[in-house]
């Protein structure tokens, strides 16, 4: 196999890891709406927290990104 | 002109400054364009605060607003002390917010998409809280690697994640910036290029091009709440981390 190949195959499986990232930010916003609907005078105290929480679990979908450009623009 | 959706990131040099060997100080766009953004916050910060009045006014209000939006962000994660540090959180907030959105503009350049400036925010950041939290409580700042409570025998375990996760904020904190804008501005001008490319293919490709030209305006959209909201996550994340360098025990 070309090794040029390799490079583009590990990319596209990297880029798999946003879509698992996209899970965990999906979980995050659903549970947050979810107990918002339940007791919607507390939700906006708890507001921040759930975009810190949904800036945590989208770094490291992120870094999975970083991965596919570092091996097709920079290796 | 170039087809690639990279080049819209390339510094250009304007006017070589200093010539080491390996070391080159150049004036850069990036450059001009972080003057660019300091010279519109200050300008309209100065000029919304000029005539101050009691009933503020449509600028007035405006940056009325991004103060106590900062103020209370910094309260509310990092308490009353952390109030010292509301310059650097509000500096931090309008220079990120307004090279987000400056960087929108068609034919403008987006100085967070690139990893030096992002980087070097968020090793200020990292390094204020170091230098501080030494400063402040001595070595007693190390106890922020120390949870209490635990077991013996877990602590060194836990000792070597609470130091890893530390050394990895600068990292995710700079990394997350740059990677949002870059992706965000790729994307557009990917699908730019599907707009170019269907347009060029006659009549019936006019309107093959609408398509690609709604996702533009839809991405744009999309791109503008993504830099509003990356400027407040990274204001957010350097209050709460500030927040260790003040109260270091758990």
């Amino acid at each position: 196999m070309d090794p040029a190949a390799g490079k583009f195959i590990g990319a596209g499986l990297a880029s798999l890891g946003m879509g698992l990232a996209a899970i965990g930010v999906g979980n995050i916003f659903g549970n947050f709406l979810a107990g918002a609907l339940r007791n919607p005078s507390a939700a906006d105290g708890q507001f921040a927290r759930a975009f810190i929480g949904a800036a945590l679990a989208e770094g490291l979908g992120i870094f999975a990104l970083v991965v596919a450009l570092v091996l097709l623009f920079v290796a | 002109m170039t087809v690639d959706p990279i080049h819209q990131f390339e510094i250009k040099r304007y006017v070589d400054l200093l010539n080491f060997s390996s070391v080159q100080f150049s004036f850069t766009n990036a450059a001009m364009f972080m003057f660019g953004i300091v010279a519109i916050i200050f300008f309209f910060l100065t000029y919304a605060t000029r005539g101050r009045t009691l009933v503020p006014g449509r600028a007035q209000s405006a940056a009325e607003m991004s103060y106590e939006f900062i103020a209370k962000m910094v309260r509310d994660s990092a308490g009353n002390q952390g109030m010292v540090f509301f310059p650097l959180v509000f500096s931090l907030f309008m220079f990120v917010l307004v090279a987000n959105v400056v960087g929108l503009i068609p034919y403008t350049f987006t100085v967070t998409a690139h990893l030096v400036v992002t980087a070097a925010l968020a090793l200020l950041v990292i390094g204020t809280v170091i230098v501080y939290g030494f400063v402040k409580h001595g070595t007693h700042f190390l106890h922020l690697f120390v949870p209490s409570g635990v077991p013996g025998f877990l602590l060194p375990f836990l000792v070597v994640i609470e130091v890893v996760s530390f050394l990895s904020r600068p990292i995710s904190l700079s990394l997350r910036l740059f990677a949002n804008m870059l992706a965000g501005h790729i994307a557009l001008k990917v699908f730019a290029f599907f707009v170019v490319g269907l347009a060029s293919a006659g009549v019936v490709g006019w309107f093959g091009a609408t398509l690609p030209f709604a996702m533009i305006v839809a991405l744009t959209a999309l791109e503008l709440l993504v830099a509003v909201l990356q400027a407040y996550v990274f204001a957010v994340l350097t209050s709460i981390y500030l927040n260790d360098a003040i109260h270091p025990g758990h």
